[in-house]
C-alpha cells in the first residue's frame, strides 16, 4: 500500500508541471483570434490529419534514419579518436589547440560548407548531424580516458590484461560514465541539426515539412510539427535514459553505496 | 624465488631528484612469507612495484625464479592496499576473480574451479554475483585475495593490504593470509607499515631504513607456526620481538645505526640471514 502510494505521488509530480502548461495554454490560447498563435484545440485537432501514416513515412521516417545515422558516425567516431587522444600525452598535446578550435565553431555553420563538398542529399544532412555530435562524445571520451584510475591500471597491468582486453575490460568501461555524459549532449545537439540541415535543401524530412508549412502559412500544421519535434526529443530522451541506466547500473549503485558509507 | 640485488630508484622529474630506493640487496625462499616493514614514506611501496615489475628500477635487478624481471611477471600476483580502487566496480565478484585467468588462456570448465575453489578459501561462495561496492572493505579486500589466488601465482605480493580496513577484519585477514600460506605453500611478500602485524605474519621480517631506503636488518621470527591472535600477540617473545622492531624503526627514523645493545638484548636471536 505504501509502495502504491509512493508510486502515485511521484507520477504525479512527474505529470504535475507538464499538466498544468498544456492547460495553461489550452486556456490562454482558447479564443485567439491571432493567425500566428491558433488556439492550442485547433492545433490538436489538426494533428491527426497532418501526421498522417504517409507523413511518418515520407517525412519523420528519413528523419529519423538520418539522426540515427549521424549519431552512430559520431559515436563511434568520438570514442574511438577519444580513446587514442586520452591514452597518449603526445597526442593529446598535438590535437588540443585544434579539437578546442574545431568544438568552438558552431556546427550549423558547417551545413553551406557541407553541401558544398557532399551535395544535398543524405549524405550532406548526415555529415552535418555527425560532425556536430561527435565533439562532446570525443572530448567526454577523452576526458574518460584520461582519468583511468591509476591502481586499476595497475592492477590490469600486473595481472597481464593488456592491449585489446585492457580496452575492452578497464579503459571503456571506466571511461562509459564520461562517455555516457557526451552521448546525453550529443543527442539534443543531433536533433537540432536534423531539423537546420533538412531547412536547408530538402525534400522531405521533419525539418523540411515545418518550413514548408509556415511558407504556405498553414500555422496550425506548423505548431502540430513542433509539437512533435518536442515530442520525438522527449521519447529519444527517455530511450536514451533506459539504455544508461542498464549500462552504467554499476556505476550508479556504486555512488550510492560511496554516499550511504560517508 | 625472489631475488633482489642492489635495487634502487631515482625518481626525477621537475627538477627535482627523489632517490626512493638506494641500494636494497634480499631474498625471499621458495614458500617463504617475509614481511618488509619500515618508517612511513620509506620506499616500500616504490619498491614492491619494481618486485612487480610495474617500475624500472634505476639499477639492479629483481630475479624471480631466476628469470630477471622488466615487467609484470606471469607466475606473480599483487594485492594492492586500496581494494575499492582494485577491484573493476562494473564487473561481478565472479568475474573480476576470473578475467585474469581469461587472459592467461585457462579453459573455461578450468576456470571455473579455479574461481570457485579461491572464493571459497577466503570464505566468500556467496558472494559471487554480487559487485564489489555491495560488499564491505574487509570482504572487498578478500575478493582480491581471491582474485590473486585463482592466478596460481607462485609469488604473491601484498603492498600494505589491511591499512585501510578496521582492526577486527583486520586480525581476520591476517590469520586469512597466513592459513593460505600454509596451506598453498606460496611465497609472500607482504608490505606493511604495521610492526604488530609483520611480526605475527612473518618468518622474517625485512626492516628498511627511512628513504633514501637500504635493507637495515633482517630478522628471523622464531614463534612457533601455528599462530593466532589470542595466544601469540601476548607470548614474552612476541613482545620482544616488536619491541626489537620498534626500536630499529625509530633507530632508522632518526637516521642513526643499529645501536649494538639492541642486538644484544636479543642474545637468544638467532643471527639474521645473510643476503646471498
Amino acid at each position: 500500500m505504501k509502495d502504491l502510494e509512493r508510486a502515485l505521488l511521484r507520477l504525479f509530480l512527474v505529470v504535475a508541471l507538464p499538466a498544468l502548461l498544456v492547460v495553461a495554454w489550452w486556456y490562454a490560447s482558447d479564443g485567439s483570434t491571432d493567425i500566428y498563435w491558433p488556439p492550442l484545440r485547433t492545433i490538436l485537432t489538426t494533428f491527426p490529419d497532418v501526421w498522417t501514416g504517409e507523413r511518418l513515412r515520407e517525412d519523420v521516417l528519413p528523419s529519423v534514419l538520418r539522426l540515427s545515422a549521424g549519431y552512430a558516425c559520431a559515436a563511434v567516431a568520438g570514442v574511438a579518436l577519444g580513446t587514442v587522444i586520452g591514452s597518449y600525452r603526445r597526442v593529446r598535446a598535438v590535437c588540443e589547440p585544434v579539437l578546442e578550435f574545431l568544438r568552438a565553431v558552431p556546427p550549423p555553420v558547417l551545413v553551406p560548407v557541407i553541401m558544398l563538398f557532399a551535395g544535398i542529399g543524405d549524405t550532406m544532412k548526415i555529415a552535418v548531424i555527425a560532425s556536430g555530435c561527435v565533439w562532446p562524445i570525443l572530448l567526454n571520451t577523452v576526458e574518460g580516458v584520461r582519468a583511468v584510475d591509476s591502481v586499476m591500471s595497475e592492477t590490469a597491468r600486473s595481472y597481464g590484461i593488456t592491449g585489446v582486453a585492457r580496452l575492452r575490460h578497464l579503459v571503456l568501461p571506466a571511461a562509459s560514465p564520461q562517455i555516457f555524459a557526451g552521448l546525453r549532449q550529443a543527442l539534443s545537439i543531433g536533433i537540432i541539426l536534423m531539423v537546420i540541415s533538412e531547412m536547408f535543401a530538402a525534400s522531405n524530412g521533419l525539418g523540411f515539412t515545418i518550413v514548408q508549412f509556415q511558407r504556405g502559412f498553414a500555422i496550425p500544421d506548423m505548431w502540430t510539427g513542433i509539437l512533435l519535434l518536442g515530442l520525438l526529443g522527449f521519447v529519444l530522451s527517455v530511450v536514451f535514459r533506459l539504455v544508461e541506466r542498464r549500462a552504467l547500473g554499476w556505476y550508479h549503485g556504486a555512488r550510492d553505496a560511496s554516499r550511504r558509507s560517508s | 624465488m625472489l631475488d633482489v640485488r642492489g635495487l634502487k630508484k631515482v625518481y626525477e622529474g621537475s627538477g627535482r631528484r627523489v632517490e626512493a630506493v638506494r641500494d636494497l640487496t634480499f631474498t625471499v625462499d621458495a614458500g617463504e612469507l617475509v614481511c618488509l616493514v619500515g618508517p612511513s614514506g620509506c620506499g616500500k611501496t616504490t619498491l614492491l612495484k619494481c618486485v612487480g615489475g610495474l617500475l624500472t628500477p634505476t639499477a639492479g635487478e629483481v630475479l624471480v625464479g631466476g628469470r630477471r624481471v622488466t615487467g609484470p611477471p606471469p607466475d606473480m600476483a599483487v594485492v594492492f592496499q586500496e581494494y575499492g580502487r582494485s577491484l573493476f566496480p562494473w564487473m561481478r565478484v565472479r568475474e573480476n576473480v576470473e578475467l585474469p585467468l581469461k587472459q592467461k588462456k585457462s579453459s573455461s570448465a578450468r576456470r571455473r574451479e579455479l574461481v570457485a575453489d579461491a572464493l571459497a578459501s577466503v570464505g566468500l561462495t556467496d558472494a559471487a554475483g554480487a559487485y564489489p561496492w555491495q560488499l564491505s572493505g574487509g570482504m572487498q579486500q578478500r575478493v582480491a585475495i581471491a582474485r590473486a589466488l585463482a592466478y596460481e601465482p607462485d609469488v604473491l605480493l601484498m603492498d600494505e593490504p589491511f591499512a585501510a580496513v578496521d582492526a577486527q577484519t583486520r586480525a581476520d585477514l591476517e590469520d586469512l593470509v597466513r592459513g593460505l600460506w600454509r596451506q598453498r605453500g606460496i611465497t609472500i611478500l607482504f608490505v606493511t607499515h604495521d610492526i604488530d602485524e609483520a611480526v605475527y605474519l612473518g618468518e622474517r621480517v625485512l626492516i628498511l631504513s627511512s628513504s633514501p631506503t637500504v635493507v637495515q636488518e633482517q630478522l628471523k621470527i622464531d614463534l612457533p607456526a601455528d599462530r593466532d591472535q589470542l595466544h601469540t600477540r601476548v607470548a614474552p617473545r612476541f613482545a620482544e620481538l616488536r619491541t626489537h622492531v620498534y626500536e630499529q624503526i625509530q633507530a632508522a627514523k632518526r637516521g642513526t645505526p643499529v645501536a649494538d645493545r639492541l642486538v644484544k638484548d636479543l642474545t637468544d636471536t638467532p643471527p639474521p640471514s645473510k643476503p646471498q
